[in-house]
């Protein structure tokens, strides 16, 4: 068993020695890229660049108080859960001032205020204002404030998205009857479509403030200090007014009425490259764009899918022969494990290795995070292949063993393990092209792999069918040298049982078919 | 036939069971060096037991089996514990066993069988391993089959095959579980003679047979089981011709009738 435990520990030490990130003088952000336009999105014309108006009021933040911006990605679901993980400092994309969010963060002054704005189809004259939502069906962002003015509204059909492109899109198809959001996401989706007309006053009021930890005060302080100072220069309102956002309400809150001086720039950009149809010719040309995001995509799926693979494989094996040979106590704690991970879904584990371990003060980076999760997941299915495995080995080889003075231990080693890993290399095999479609999973604790490139990208153009039959087509292409390796293998243990006559099987099929 | 030495195996009182079933029921019974001893008797009389309790295959409920000095000994109801698995594992050492089915490795070449466990358990290089394993082929003719795998030899062939590589332990005695009944008639013969040349050599052997005639020209003994228990443990020759116990006659019968011996 020494070599056993060896592995084990080897596991353990690569597992344990994992980066940890040391602060500098850097202003560590987080926002989700596929958080929406115009907060922060992948230039359509760039997909690798990240624009947005919080873009820009990071960049002018950062060089107001002399750091460097470094931005982490992360969903936006989970943007306030990753400031306790230290994944970033401070947090911004939207986040709405609300009694539950204060209860939990410190929020600097607000950079933005806006309001709710409702959008119908040019058609409907039947909703006019808030009130007339009710008994409609109306889609809303997923755990927004406007999702809560609906519900307070009552009677009304509520259809949440987390993605506030598809809302607009089933609103132009006809799968809802009225949109509610912020009025820049209301803007960006639909201020260009000739479907869609905004209706109504302004609806409630939207506070936008930076997010960080509560035990950060000091930085609370001078990020305030900063947004002081741009509000004060100016800087603040240029980038609204270059992003087609300064709003009465904004006005009001900044007690500038002055004109604009700077022209729309972003937003124009952003209603010509959406508004008339594309052409197949420059659909196609902005896929070949997208190829290099979905080609880093791809090689973090395939690096973490054979990560894991290797971490399953081995604790698989360890845990399916403690299941079957090892004394009771052991025997019984992998019985155990391996019902607790399959009854388990995987997404749960996942998230819990990533948000939950910190709190007990065990913290893995998010490829760690992503391929042990995957490895410990798919170990309780190997550990079962494996099992059948070892059963597929008549007894009498054990006995052959054993009655030429061999150990238990030896006789596994030398007789029992090199036949069993014969027969489940097929199926383990086909496991492996499962997990690397598992492997999408990953994307929702933070890692840019094949899922998540197709989010944003996505996102960024507005298009979800071209980047999909892209994405699939990876996918595809990444599993198929297994799918062929598995089949090979197959063919030859079929080769191996018949007499080590290649070809046996085949052979009698066709020879069945002859009269001869 | 040199049967002229002091008892190699000594069996004390062995009982065996299974689920509550006594298969084997007090058996006390030895065996000198160098002898060559048959077991017969009808079908599920714990022939195969037996012999599968003399290397630990089965372990024994109670008694005691001692062979060349080593001696694994039960109580009614006492547990295996590590000192007598340990003692299983050496006497284990000291006795080679040839099975109805051959139990070859069927990943592992013919030669690769015959050298693992001397390699294994006995911790010998790869040369000397490999040159004893060839001096074992020689022995069963089977030298031009170093290299084949199990898969493709005859079933005569895997036989001798399966002799050679428990020969290639050096055991003090042999045992051979039907080693002849899954053979095709024709390729009896050339595994009996390899017992017989052994035989010739001065090896201990015990052989669980159907093969009466072979039991009757080869063996120094024969032991008659029935339920259990030997009925009978005689010289060939005199078990054949004055069978001393009814029941021994009654199961001779069958074969005499059908001349076979």
């Amino acid at each position: 068993m020494k070599k056993l435990t060896a592995i084990i520990a080897a596991l353990l030490i690569i597992i344990c020695a994992l980066p940890s990130f040391a602060a500098q003088k850097e202003l560590k952000w987080g926002g989700d890229s596929e958080g929406g336009f115009p907060y922060m999105f992948p230039n359509p014309k760039n997909p690798k660049e990240l624009i947005g108006f919080e873009v820009d009021i990071v960049k002018e933040l950062a060089t107001e108080m002399g750091r460097k911006p470094v931005y982490v990605n992360n969903a936006w679901d989970n943007l306030i859960p990753g400031l306790d993980r230290h994944l970033y400092d401070i947090a911004i994309n939207g986040l709405e001032v609300t009694p539950e969010h204060k209860d939990i963060v410190n929020f600097s002054i607000p950079y933005y205020k806006t309001y709710l704005q409702l959008a119908v189809r040019k058609d409907d004259n039947a909703i006019k204002d808030l009130q007339d939502c009710k008994g409609k069906v109306v889609g809303t962002l997923k755990e927004s404030y406007a999702q809560q003015i609906l519900q307070a509204l009552g009677d009304v059909k509520l259809r949440t998205y987390i993605v506030e492109a598809n809302t607009y899109e089933d609103l132009a198809n006809g799968r809802v009857e009225a949109a509610l959001f912020d009025q820049p996401i209301a803007l960006y989706s639909a201020g260009f479509n000739p479907e869609i007309k905004f209706v109504g006053k302004p609806i409630g009021s939207i506070t936008y403030a930076i997010a960080m930890r509560r035990q950060d005060k000091e930085l609370t302080t001078e990020v305030n200090k900063a947004l002081v100072a741009l509000r004060d220069s100016g800087k603040l309102r240029e980038i609204y007014d270059r992003w087609n956002l300064w709003t009465p309400v904004m006005a009001a809150e900044f007690n500038d009425y002055s004109p604009s001086k700077v022209e729309p720039s972003r937003y124009n950009e952003w209603a010509d490259a959406h508004r008339p149809a594309l052409t197949i010719n420059q659909r196609l040309k902005r896929y070949g764009k997208a190829m290099p995001a979905f080609g880093r995509g791809a090689v973090v799926t395939i690096i973490v899918s054979i990560v894991a693979m290797i971490l399953a494989m081995s604790l698989g094996l360890a845990l399916a022969i403690a299941r079957v040979f090892a004394g009771k106590f052991l025997s019984r704690l992998a019985t155990v494990y391996i019902e607790v991970i399959r009854g388990t879904p995987l997404l749960i584990q996942l998230f819990f290795i990533f948000y939950g371990l910190p709190s007990v003060g065990i913290k893995f980076s998010p490829f760690w995070a992503g391929a042990i999760g995957l490895g410990l997941n798919y170990a309780a299915y190997e550990a079962e292949i494996y099992r059948s495995g070892l059963f597929a080995i008549p007894r009498t080889q054990w006995e052959a063993a054993l009655a030429l003075g061999m150990t238990r231990w030896q006789s596994m080693r030398q007789i029992i393990l090199p036949q069993a890993i014969r027969v489940v290399i097929p199926p383990i095999t086909n496991d492996f092209i499962s997990l690397l479609k598992d492997s999408s999973l990953v994307s929702i604790i933070t890692m840019v792999d094949l899922t998540k490139a197709y989010g944003q990208i996505s996102a960024a153009y507005y298009d979800y069918f071209g980047p999909g039959i892209i994405v699939a087509a990876i996918y595809l292409l990444l599993g198929l040298p297994f799918v062929r390796f598995a089949n090979m293998t197959e063919r030859k243990l079929a080769a191996a049982e018949s007499d080590g006559k290649e070809g046996y099987r085949e052979n009698i099929y066709r020879s069945s078919t002859r009269f001869s | 036939m040199n049967a002229t030495n002091a008892p190699l195996i000594e069996i004390k009182d062995l009982c065996k069971g299974f689920d509550g079933v006594d298969i084997l029921k007090n058996i006390n019974f030895t065996i000198r060096e160098g002898d060559l001893a048959s077991i017969i008797g009808p079908s599920g009389c714990g022939k195969s037991t037996f012999l599968r309790c003399l290397n630990c295959l089965e372990l024994i409920d109670s008694g005691s089996v001692t062979i060349a000095g080593v001696t694994v000994s039960r109580r009614p109801g006492q547990k295996p514990d590590e000192q007598m698995m340990d003692t299983v594992h050496k006497l284990r050492t000291e006795v080679g066993m040839v099975f109805q089915s051959y139990n070859l490795f069927p990943h592992k070449s013919i030669i690769e069988n015959i050298m693992l466990a001397p390699m294994v358990v006995k911790h010998m290089s790869r040369d000397e391993a490999h040159d004893i394993s060839m001096k074992f082929l020689n022995k069963v003719g089977l030298e031009d089959f170093a290299d084949k795998y199990p898969s493709t030899l005859s079933g005569g062939q895997s036989q001798r095959a399966a002799i050679a590589r428990a020969l290639a332990m050096n055991p003090r005695v042999m045992l051979y579980d039907e080693p002849t009944s899954a053979l095709d008639p024709e390729l009896v013969g050339e595994v009996l003679q390899v017992m017989k040349d052994l035989d010739s050599e001065g090896m201990t052997q015990i052989i669980v047979t159907h093969e009466m005639k072979f039991a009757r020209d080869a063996s120094d003994y024969i032991i008659f089981m029935e339920n259990g228990e030997i009925v009978e443990y005689e010289d060939g020759d005199i078990m054949f011709e004055h069978p001393q116990h009814e029941r021994t006659k009654a199961f001779l019968r069958h074969f005499v009738n059908r001349g076979v011996a």
